[in-house]
């Protein structure tokens, strides 16, 4: 019964996507992976700049209250191969659902690799908390639906922050409850203990990313706008798997 | 004396044949050889594992930047602004990016361990003047993405711009730089980044 209720969530986010990403064909000047002419492409794919600020600063509010200093307690109390260990059996059901994604997007060989790796992984590497595959040179290739949407020819749609989750786009959103319905935490019954495994693998993940967001602070002359433009640049490669196309150079802006 | 001679004779041999190959180095062997001397390097040396940046500095100024055309590296940065900046405010702006980048960079360097890099084949044909070399470090954990756009100047590649897991640097403080312009002008634009050069300079030590 919760299967059959999946899918037709999945049935329902799809239909919203193509007529998301049909507006965004509508509108094409919001359209993140082939824009006619760029201008400052992250503000061009901001149009709810305002709104996102204020959801990025409720999230910096949270992460300096609560989960920056459990995470900088969790990474000092417990030793390095326990959170790589946690780490790497949350990156294991992501490797599964990755496989997945491979082979909607048409790629058998990277899908099959990853699924061996999952399988791999998931027995002799202890239910997923020993990396096994990747001494076998089975490296981790990461696709998650949001990418095989664009993969589909779905536009990005405007730049999104989303509470707690952070950054995102239009696109992402719609893609990101099929993409955590496949997390371990999604998996169990009862919500304590899926709001319990789902906060593991936030403070674990923010553990693992405590020196690159005290980087972040050094190199961004303006943290909002700098994870936005990263966060764009960086999906958009992704969807190509590591080779966009050229964007055309910025068009000659309209005087301020 | 003879032998001096001979010896002297032996390098300037050595070095006439050895010019004209560095020149004509093909721009996937140069980036190479980049990456695997600042590994080793790095490998070698304690003081820069610990995140001495006065040492990566030193490092960066030898074996890199030789080979990067910073000038436009920078320019590109500041886009349409660039050619309103006065000569003084462009070397302010190059030197102010340049610790900017470089700290990114340490903050990379210390990191490496067991990292090797791998090259990807190149497209592109024999005469093309700018090409992307697309690499991947390998080491514990994902592969991690790292490419260059070179420029032949003359005889020589140079590197004008750096991507990391997706992202080109350039392209990225594009944006951040006109915001900033736009705002407070040039000279604000070097307030802000030798503020934020100075303040992490200030949070190491």
């Amino acid at each position: 019964m919760r299967a059959i209720q999946r899918w037709l969530l999945v049935a329902a986010l799809l239909a919203a996507s193509a007529a998301a990403g049909a507006a965004d064909a509508d509108a094409s000047a919001a359209d993140a992976d082939a824009p006619p002419a760029r201008q400052s492409d992250g503000q061009r794919l901001d149009p709810w700049e305002p709104f996102n600020r204020r959801v990025f600063q409720f999230n910096d509010d949270v992460d300096d209250a609560i989960v920056h200093p459990v995470a900088n307690v969790y990474k000092k109390v417990l030793p390095e191969i326990v959170r790589i260990g946690v780490l790497n059996f949350y990156r294991n059901f992501a490797d599964g659902w990755s496989a997945v994604n491979h082979l909607l997007q048409g790629k058998a060989a990277s899908g099959f690799e990853m699924g061996l790796r999952f399988a791999w992984n998931s027995t002799f590497g202890v239910f997923g908390l020993i990396d096994m595959a990747s001494e076998l040179g089975l490296e981790r290739q990461s696709e998650d639906f949001g990418q095989t949407l664009g993969r589909w020819g779905f536009a990005s749609g405007p730049y999104l922050v989303l509470p707690i989750f952070g950054a995102s786009t239009v696109r992402d959103a719609i893609a990101l409850p099929l993409d955590r319905a496949m997390t371990p935490g999604a998996l169990v019954s009862g919500g304590a203990n899926r709001l319990g495994i789902a906060g593991v693998e936030l403070i674990s993940v923010r553990a693992d990313y405590l020196a690159a967001t005290q980087l972040l602070d050094e190199i961004a002359l303006d943290r909002y706008s700098f994870v936005r433009d990263a966060y764009l640049s960086r999906r958009r490669s992704l969807v190509y798997d590591g080779d966009p196309p050229d964007l055309p150079e910025p068009a000659a802006p309209a005087p301020k | 004396m003879l032998k001096k001679l001979l010896t002297l004779w032996t390098l300037l041999a050595a070095l006439c044949a050895a010019g004209p190959a560095l020149a004509q180095t093909a721009p996937d062997e140069l980036v190479r050889q980049i990456s695997n001397d600042v590994i080793d390097s790095v490998k070698a040396d304690k003081a820069i594992q610990a995140g001495d940046v006065g040492r990566i500095i030193a490092l960066v100024d030898t074996k890199v930047m030789p080979s990067v055309n910073f000038q436009r590296m920078t320019s590109s940065a500041v886009g349409r602004y660039w050619k309103t900046a006065s000569p003084e405010q462009q070397a302010r702006l190059q030197q102010e990016f340049k610790i900017l980048l470089v700290r990114t960079y340490a903050g990379a360097l210390t990191q490496v361990k067991e990292q090797t890099v791998q090259l990807k084949p190149m497209r592109g044909s024999p005469t093309d003047t700018e090409v992307v070399v697309r690499t991947e470090i390998k080491g514990k954990g994902d592969p991690i993405q790292l490419d260059y756009r070179l420029e032949k100047a003359g005889d020589a590649w140079k590197i004008y711009d750096v991507n990391v897991l997706g992202v080109w640097l350039v392209e990225q403080y594009r944006n951040s730089f006109a915001q900033e312009i736009g705002s407070n002008g040039i000279d604000g634009l070097i307030a802000k980044l030798a503020e934020r050069n100075s303040k992490a300079a200030a949070a190491k030590s």
